[in-house]
């Protein structure tokens, strides 16, 4: 079957088969490899992705599922070149050390904090608790999210060479 | 790699193109909501559709509303809309309890209460949920609606009584003056499938305060249709008491089949099945008792 799917901006057209797993549309098909494939079992979420406006665990979602719809990856964050404050908080604050969970880790802050601008701590650990990481115990993702949280909104934006290190807290001040 | 086998796909435009549809394929061909649950069992090769008839466009069908004294649920909603849903959660707190505690906050965000309830996994949170609150599921074909009790809804692990050509749109709950509920669960990690569960439901008498009505829900232990109706005849007229709810635990859990499983061996959920009864009913009463307090009772 034909099916058309925006992602992140640009309209893709593919002959898929009905069973084609999304996560394997946006790696295989569009070679869109930001996206990770984990468990399999919609357990791990690196496998995140929005569907429309709503992150979903994209081995769960069937490539036909998203004919006509909207679909934005972990390339779809950085806005004119520049990184989205919760890619910047990922790099900042040590939000991740193997990488494998950073793309769904970081499309669900993306997420929170567009529904939640100033989340706590535990609604940040909420927020991501159908989504495994395996190094960094959680917290440096949590910094990470209250870093963006405080670097949102455009206009706080840092400027480039306005990069302060991140303190003993792993929190830029 | 897990891929589900050759499948056939058919996105519905409306319900009557979703019911020609599966009226046009036939028994072979299923209902694709969410496909949290479904999309799994097709890559474990348990569920080998020949055709999937996708109803994520109904959106006429994602609705929680409050009609003719009953709260509508359409069973395209998502988890997170009714867990969000003000109307849901100030009637039946046992609706947001139960959504709490339901897989993980992104699969939450996909998945449909109607498509948990017609996957029929004899673990499902919601089916407790409904049966505790004596919901109604209304099931549509071509030839128009029905309506079944929930409790007469699954007919066996994975298996309900929506046939066929059928599509279950949606869930009523009846809405009673004086009540109150809960929902506990008991899960070896967060977003797991329970070990043991139970709902609460209770209607107080008005002047005397004793037990009008009960409701109890349970899931994972064996529980004939999700519920006690055991448990539920000897609450009424009952004062709404911790003795009260301890035996009506005790009678729940002695009508459950649990079995041993990697969750847990089978008396243990029996436990679980008296305990969490118990303590759903004690928390169903303090809600109740905060709903209307002139019917404060004892």
């Amino acid at each position: 079957m034909q099916i058309t799917v925006n992602v992140n901006g640009t309209e893709y057209s593919r002959v898929v088969e009905p069973r084609l797993l999304l996560i394997h549309f946006i790696r295989d098909e569009l070679r869109l490899t930001g996206s990770h494939w984990g468990c399999d079992t919609s357990n791990c979420g690196a496998c995140v992705l929005w569907l429309d406006d709503t992150p979903v665990k994209s081995c769960t979602v069937l490539a036909a599922m998203a004919d006509g719809r909207r679909v934005r990856t972990v390339e779809g964050l950085e806005r004119d070149g520049e990184l989205d404050p919760v890619q910047q908080g990922f790099a900042r604050c040590h939000g991740l050390q193997c990488g494998f969970c950073t793309p769904g880790m970081m499309l669900t802050a993306r997420w929170l904090l567009d529904h939640n601008p100033d989340p706590s701590e535990e609604e940040i650990r909420a927020a991501i608790s159908g989504q495994i990481c395996r190094c960094t115990g959680y917290e440096n993702i949590v910094r990470a999210v209250r870093w963006a949280a405080k670097h949102d909104a455009g206009a706080e934006r840092s400027a480039p060479g306005d990069r302060g290190d991140p303190g003993p807290t792993g929190e830029v001040a | 790699m897990q891929v589900p086998a050759y499948v056939e796909y058919e996105k519905a435009s409306s319900l009557e193109h979703a019911l020609t549809l599966l009226a046009r394929f036939g028994p072979e061909a299923r209902v694709l909501a969410g496909g949290h649950s479904l999309i799994p069992m097709m890559k474990l090769r348990l569920v080998q559709p020949e055709t999937l008839v996708d109803i994520n466009g109904l959106t006429d069908l994602a609705y929680v509303a409050v009609t003719d004294g009953e709260l509508r649920i359409g069973a395209m909603t998502r988890h997170a809309q009714l867990l969000e849903s003000e109307a849901a959660g100030q009637r039946f707190a046992i609706l947001h309890d139960a959504e709490r505690v339901i897989a993980d906050p992104i699969v939450r965000l996909w998945g449909t209460v109607g498509g948990s309830l017609c996957q029929a996994d004899p673990s499902e949170d919601l089916s407790a949920a409904f049966a505790a609150l004596k919901a109604t599921m209304v099931i549509q074909s071509l030839a128009g609606p029905r309506t079944v009790p929930a409790r007469d809804f699954h007919t066996g692990p994975y298996e309900t009584v929506v046939r066929p050509g059928e599509i279950m749109t949606e869930i009523k709950i009846p809405i009673v003056a004086g009540g109150g509920s809960a929902y506990q669960k008991v899960g070896r990690r967060v977003g797991d499938w329970p070990v043991g569960a139970a709902g609460a439901a209770i209607w107080l008498d008005r002047d005397s305060g004793v037990i009008a009505d009960a409701g109890i829900g349970l899931t994972a232990v064996g529980a004939e249709h999700f519920s006690s109706a055991a448990a539920e005849a000897f609450l009424r007229g009952k004062p709404a008491t911790p003795e009260s709810f301890k035996r009506a635990g005790e009678i729940a859990a002695e009508h459950c089949r649990p079995v041993s499983d990697q969750r847990g061996p089978a008396d243990y959920k029996r436990h679980l099945a008296s305990e969490l009864t118990a303590r759903a009913l004690s928390r169903a009463l303090d809600r109740a008792r905060i709903a209307s307090p002139g019917t404060a009772g004892t």
